[in-house]
């Protein structure tokens, strides 16, 4: 091999300067416009329903119905800054929600316009870099979770749990980075797996858990010692603390600095993984 | 209007030296030599597997080159691959369209990936219908189309950055023979229009149809490069006679017939004599009391170029 192998080892980079590729990568991103948009004219309705519905039937079934049953002076007690089952669960369900939203939109979708509809592979035969693929492509899906999300917050404000516009928007945009923080490494999982029979383990070893065990249902603490450290160490355990605090509007600065810290780590190397995933996938 | 004044080139449009493309332990493409000049129709010629797409995706500028030396419009797609791709159409070999768009949509949404204005996109979008004759399917959903059709949307589709190459990675393969000859005729009236086209294909009738020249790929190198007629000329012969006898007689009948004509190629169905009076030749069997139950006489074709430079049939 006397000759270089420009892109085959992935990581080593673009000879622009990073901050000019960046720009570059949005401007060419802002060309993918026109196919996210006409993509979701295609199915905006069907998503609609279902993210006002979903966290309506959680709240009724679980705040409401599973909240009469155990509301008392000794759980209350344990709910710290919540009033109620209701106001504990509401905010952990959205910070859940955001999650489940994120990863379901960034798993099958990716593998498919790898494998099945070759988008990615026709956009990268023309100008556009696959940086721009993927950012355009993750802009739609934060796109996806800010606006389930939005429906999400509205519906708790209609159960009169959010007392404030700014604790509405503050939870709003915790939402979406917690959604963010787990969008990008699914990113990366969907460009690096050939098959779809993967994403069963990512379902029931990931989210599935998550979604039980993060402290959106129950205080954490009362796990199990060591299952109460594996929800420390999940990212949706950071969003779900973050965004209580938002919505009950108790915020403790510093362990909301934690969480964000930790959300927007996990975003970051999501989102390196996921450039160095599609770059080996597209160019090689 | 067209880029092309960006990339003024002088000699060939494609230039590639000791091309190699490696996967892992694999050598896709082993060291090719390529030019290609504009308004030629060239074409890469071989069974699957020789090597054609890797070459292919080299040029248009999506795969990297492991060795070798490759400039596509005069620059090299490894520093500037925007640029060049930015002056390429690319029709892969299985159709990319979006099932969730339009027939006309996914002119318009690709044309936008180029830079070109969405009022732009609409005209050439309504104009290549029109050329690909699919304006009454243009709010169609691709999935309703027949593979006739979704291939001469992916060429219109490749079309809409007006390129200077047109790259066709097996143009026509799964196709009807009705829906072939129309999409010839589509590539046959670009190269009118003076664009430069780079096919690849397995099938012989199709490179004699389309290529000014080509290259026969047989694992990864060259082995024979010209014009179909040249190739024909060089190692063929004029006329083949082909002999049909019994299911396991053919190697028996080849000792008895070679001397007849230049050479004999056992095939498992049948016999191909190589000569340049094939009803002399058939004559000669006959004479020789020999009864074939069936006899061909027809021209030599690329097929029996690759035949004779492999060894193999290009169809497996």
């Amino acid at each position: 091999m006397a000759t270089s192998t420009p892109g085959a080892p992935a990581s080593t980079g673009s000879p622009t300067a990073p901050g000019s590729s960046l720009r570059e990568g949005l401007e060419l991103a802002g060309r993918q416009y026109d196919y996210w948009a006409t993509v979701y004219k295609r199915t905006w309705k069907g998503s609609v329903v279902s993210s006002f519905l979903v966290p309506l039937l959680y709240l009724a079934a679980m705040g409401i119905g599973l909240g009469t049953f155990i509301d008392s002076d000794v759980a209350v007690q344990a709910l710290g800054a919540a009033p109620s089952y209701l106001a504990f669960i509401a905010p952990g369900l959205l910070a859940a929600t955001a999650m489940q939203t994120a990863i379901f939109e960034s798993a099958y979708p990716v593998l498919g316009n790898f494998k099945w509809t070759k988008v990615y592979l026709s956009m990268v035969a023309t100008p556009l870099s696959v940086t721009s693929v993927l950012i355009a492509h993750v802009a739609y899906v934060v796109f996806r979770i800010a606006s389930t999300s939005a429906v999400f917050v509205a519906v708790i404000a209609l159960f009169g749990l959010v007392d404030s516009v700014p604790a509405a928007v503050g939870a709003l945009v915790v939402a979406t980075v917690v959604g963010l923080a787990h969008a990008t490494p699914v990113f990366a999982y969907s460009a690096t797996i050939r098959d779809e029979s993967s994403f069963a383990l990512l379902f029931r070893l990931g989210l599935i858990p998550m979604f039980l065990f993060s402290g959106a249902f129950f205080p954490v603490e009362q796990l199990p010692g060591q299952l109460e450290w594996f929800s420390y160490v999940t990212p949706l355990w950071h969003g779900v603390e973050a965004t209580r605090m938002l919505v009950l509007g108790s915020i403790a600065p510093g362990w909301m600095a934690l969480h964000l810290t930790y959300l927007l780590a996990l975003l970051v190397l999501g989102w390196w993984l996921a450039q160095r995933a599609f770059r080996r996938r597209l160019s090689d | 209007m067209s880029a092309a004044d960006d990339l003024p080139v002088e000699g060939p449009l494609i230039r590639a030296r000791g091309l190699v493309k490696r996967y892992g332990d694999f050598e896709a493409v082993r060291g090719i030599d390529v030019d290609v000049h504009a308004g030629e129709a060239f074409g890469f010629l071989g069974p699957n597997g020789a090597g054609k797409s890797s070459a292919m995706r080299m040029i248009a500028s999506v795969s990297p080159v492991t060795a070798g030396e490759l400039t596509i419009l005069g620059r090299d797609p490894a520093k500037e691959g925007p640029l060049v791709r930015a002056r390429l159409g690319v029709c892969p070999q299985e159709d990319q369209l979006d099932q969730e768009l339009s027939v006309r949509e996914n002119l318009t949404v690709y044309g936008r990936y180029f830079g070109i204005s969405r009022a732009e996109c609409r005209s050439r979008a309504d104009e290549l219908l029109r050329f690909v004759q699919l304006t009454d399917r243009a709010g169609a959903k691709v999935d309703d189309l027949s593979g006739g059709m979704k291939r001469r949307l992916t060429i219109a589709r490749s079309l809409i950055n007006q390129p200077d190459i047109l790259l066709l990675d097996e143009p026509t393969t799964g196709l009807d023979p009705q829906a072939r000859h129309l999409l010839w005729d589509k590539l046959f009236r670009l190269k009118q229009q003076g664009v430069t086209l780079v096919l690849t294909t397995h099938y012989m009738d199709e490179a004699e149809q389309l290529c000014d020249r080509l290259v026969v790929l047989d694992k990864g190198v060259i082995v024979a490069e010209g014009s179909p007629a040249q190739l024909i000329a060089q190692h063929s012969t004029r006329e083949v006679t082909e002999l049909r006898f019994g299911v396991g007689h053919h190697e028996e009948m080849a000792a008895k017939v070679e001397d007849i004509g230049e050479r004999v190629e056992v095939l498992p169905d049948r016999l191909l004599l190589y000569t340049h009076d094939g009803e002399a030749a058939t004559a000669e069997v006959h004479a020789r009391g020999l009864r074939p139950t069936s006899v061909l006489v027809r021209r030599s074709s690329l097929e029996d170029v690759f035949l004779r430079l492999t060894g193999r049939s290009l169809v497996d």
